[in-house]
């Protein structure tokens, strides 16, 4: 019986686009669902009723959830392309610097993305010292899976598209070529890979989506 | 002393410290035998600093000279290296992502509102804090039921990450029941994780690392009154 694969995404999500890529990547074939996060779908609640959220990957009709664990269950299920390397410290650290980036980058950027005058000044240090400690990881190499694009680049690829939005929303530079030479050039030699170059939204939506989604924030922040 | 060489496999950790106990836990279930370096409360060795600089934490196993950090990416790194032991992940992938995706929700989620009952100030307060540990813990119940599949553990006939991800915070939540006088775990709302708790706690892997829970809640007073305390200047 052929597999049935369907991914469940916005057209925005950084993290379904994890799930994108590595489906890409193994070659496997799937039908993507765009869900409108105003207004999901009985079949998105159905298959995620603890988050509500995007990604979802069912396969067969079995629902696997949460970005991070599709991509582990993606590499343990197609075995084409692996996407984890093999030797189990090597796993181990990709691991921890994949949970590191949604633990530390991701709120740190939401942190001076949100807010602004004070707030936003002190969460800047916070974003430049969590880019520094991922630059290090790229030391002597071109990706962080190695010569070939891995799990950690999917994992952290998100910033590659969204960190120059983020600074055009901002006014903020936070990935300077100056101080971050390593992430620099991966993030030029990432989106050149044919896969990611062509799943990323078209830039003009989201710096508007961003823009959009700051002015809420800012404004709701104001009223409390 | 002439002739002792430093072990293979050491851990550094604490043992109130449910995230230290996901790692021994997984250890002994792999039967690996490992020095246990115990992190005073207040301070943090020059060891633990150099291996752990990002988060400053523990747990850290160091295997031969490599560290490795976060309790469950010691646990998978555990079942990756002594593979010939007993399974700790499951073989299914999909059961394999089913209890990562609960472990996740665990300390993402179900943690922080464990700890939200001891920060929670006044009755209305603490009584909302505990609905809400309580409301994950029922999910996890209905999760025990379908992932169990009727036997004594969420992995199975023997414990597995994902009973290893949320029984290690047994301890606390007895201490958590006992500080505060009432069930977390109850026979009513979650009758499976309550003869689970119990299976769990007796396991050959795990009762030797679980603290007692009056030793537990001696420590909570220790360490309530240590934050508790005016800053010095």
């Amino acid at each position: 019986m052929a597999d049935v694969v369907k991914v469940f995404r916005t057209w925005s999500s950084p993290f379904a686009l994890r799930v994108i890529w590595a489906l890409q990547l193994k070659g496997v074939e799937y039908e993507t669902i765009f869900e409108d996060i105003t207004n999901k779908s009985p079949l998105l609640l159905q298959y995620n009723p603890t988050y509500k959220q995007v990604p979802v990957l069912v396969h067969n009709g079995k629902p696997i959830l949460e970005s991070l664990v599709i991509l582990e269950y993606i590499e343990e299920t197609w075995k084409e392309n692996p996407l984890l390397p093999e030797d189990p410290y090597e796993r181990a650290t990709t691991r921890f610097w994949a949970k590191f980036g949604d633990d530390k980058l991701v709120p740190s950027v939401r942190g001076v993305l949100m807010t602004q005058g004070k707030e936003q000044e002190e969460g800047i240090p916070v974003v430049i010292e969590t880019l520094k400690l991922i630059e290090e990881q790229l030391k002597g190499k071109k990706f962080f899976g190695g010569e070939t694009i891995g799990f950690l680049d999917i994992a952290l690829g998100w910033t590659a598209n969204l960190m120059c939005v983020f600074e055009e929303v901002t006014g903020i530079k936070f990935l300077d070529a100056e101080t971050f030479p390593l992430l620099s050039a991966w993030i030029e030699n990432f989106s050149d890979v044919s896969v990611i170059k062509q799943n990323w939204p078209p830039r003009d939506k989201l710096v508007l989506k961003f823009q959009a989604a700051r002015e809420k924030c800012l404004a709701e922040a104001a009223t409390k | 002393m002439a002739g002792t060489t430093t072990s293979d496999v050491r851990l550094i950790g604490a043992w109130p410290s449910p995230f230290v106990m996901r790692a021994r836990i997984a250890l002994n279930i792999k039967s690996v035998y490992y020095e246990f370096l115990q992190e005073q409360l207040g301070s943090k060795s020059d060891l633990l600093l150099k291996s752990n600089p990002v988060h400053k934490k523990i747990p850290v196993l160091i295997h031969g000279d490599r560290p490795i950090c976060e309790s469950l990416v010691i646990v998978q790194y555990i079942d990756d290296v002594w593979a010939s032991g007993p399974s700790i992940l499951p073989s299914d992938p999909y059961d394999c992502a089913i209890a990562r995706f609960w472990a996740a929700y665990i300390d993402e989620k179900w943690f922080p509102s464990l700890s939200g009952i001891a920060r929670a100030q006044g009755e209305e307060a603490k009584k909302a804090a505990i609905e809400q540990v309580v409301e994950g813990l029922v999910l996890l119940e209905d999760a025990f039921v379908k992932c169990g599949k009727g036997r004594a553990f969420f992995g199975g006939d023997t414990i597995g990450y994902l009973d290893i991800a949320l029984g290690c915070y047994l301890g606390w939540i007895r201490v958590t029941e006992k500080m505060n006088n009432m069930k977390l775990l109850d026979e009513a709302k979650t009758p499976n994780l309550v003869t689970w708790a119990d299976k769990f706690c007796g396991d050959g892997s795990v009762k030797d690392v679980m603290p007692e829970t009056d030793k537990l809640a001696e420590f909570a007073k220790v360490l309530m009154a240590k934050f508790r305390a005016p800053p010095p200047n």
